[in-house]
């Protein structure tokens, strides 16, 4: 039962395949809010991720300064999102507007209802959809924890479903687990939590439900320190996909020994 | 002679010297063309036509890039 030489490795995972993107890391993180372009690029690293997700919006002339000259396009794959529209055209317009610089059909669709709850508008949502989905786009969307309107967003032909944890920048963790378990039960894509996420035990939570990914920023942006939160994420990924692998035991209402029942 | 005209970018009203093309207009204001995405009048201009797409008195440009931002 010893073992000789050698720890032990973690359980060989299957890379996550999003269109004909193969992704190593699970974590999908945010560029928004933090306090500049260095920690950015720290926690980015630090997080391990493979995959980023960026905003458009008009040139600030006298800005100069360019977040992409802050990101390693080689490293990291750069995910366009919708962020700040709250229609179908504008959604549609800002996924365009991405393709033209990203330079690939990845686009994280997100149309909001209203900026007080910023909680999806799944009408807009659902006809932008089938607009991008005809362009050609891979398209990840994002939306409310509704096992009925994933399952719609799937059959239209979103390429993965993102349902909320909990509202957009609330860090208040996954709200309703019986929900994310029945879309997860449902769903013929990969489902990845996406908004909610407060600290590292809320990551974790996601994966040992068997979500495949999670997306996150403000969890880690907003943190004191930003760039350990990142690597706090980082474990709690690998942790909460790794007991999903493992197989939980199953919970039960009565006491069960865990000493072998024999006389003395 | 010097060329001038007034266009509309990203909201404001600006006047351009000797500026004729999408291309000409990047490099005047010292954008690096896979850096950004541009619409005229409404409409995508792809990278490959900046050259040869001119610009015209009373256009309306726009110039927008990727920022920090996510699921908030």
């Amino acid at each position: 039962m010893t073992q000789e030489s050698g720890a032990i490795q973690e359980i060989q995972d299957k890379p996550l395949q999003i269109g004909d993107i193969t992704l190593h890391s699970r974590l999908i993180v945010g560029t928004g809010k933090y306090k500049s372009f260095e920690e950015t690029e720290q926690a980015l690293a630090a997080s391990g991720t493979e995959m980023v997700t960026v905003a458009l919006r008009r040139v600030d002339f006298d800005a100069g300064d360019n977040l992409l000259n802050h990101i390693d396009t080689k490293k990291y794959i750069i995910l366009p999102n919708t962020a700040g529209c709250y229609n179908a055209d504008d959604a549609i317009r800002v996924s365009r507007l991405g393709r033209e610089i990203g330079n690939s059909n990845l686009v994280k669709l997100e149309v909001l209802g209203d900026p007080d709850t910023l909680l999806p508008n799944p009408m807009e949502t659902l006809k932008a959809l089938k607009v991008l989905v005809k362009d050609g786009f891979t398209v990840m969307t994002y939306t409310n924890d509704d096992p009925v309107m994933a399952k719609v967003l799937e059959e239209e032909g979103s390429t993965v479903v993102m349902p909320a944890g909990a509202p957009i920048g609330s860090g208040q963790g996954i709200l309703n687990p019986n929900n994310i378990r029945i879309i997860l039960e449902r769903a013929k894509v990969p489902i990845i939590v996406d908004a909610g996420v407060g600290t590292a035990s809320d990551v974790t939570r996601a994966f040992e439900l068997g979500c495949e990914a999670v997306l996150l920023n403000t969890g880690i942006a907003g943190a004191k320190d930003a760039v350990h939160m990142a690597i706090a994420m980082k474990h709690a990924a690998i942790a909460g996909r790794q007991a999903f692998l493992s197989g939980r035991i199953p919970k039960k209402l009565y006491a069960n020994a865990s000493s072998p029942a024999l006389d003395f | 002679m010097m060329n001038k005209m007034k266009i509309l970018l990203n909201g404001k009203s600006i006047e351009l010297t000797d500026v004729q093309t999408v291309s000409q207009l990047l490099d005047s204001l010292d954008m690096k063309a896979g850096r950004v995405a541009v619409e005229l009048n409404r409409e995508i201009i792809r990278k490959e036509s900046y050259e040869s797409q001119a610009i015209q008195d009373g256009d309306e440009i726009e110039v927008l890039q990727f920022v920090g931002g996510g699921s908030r």
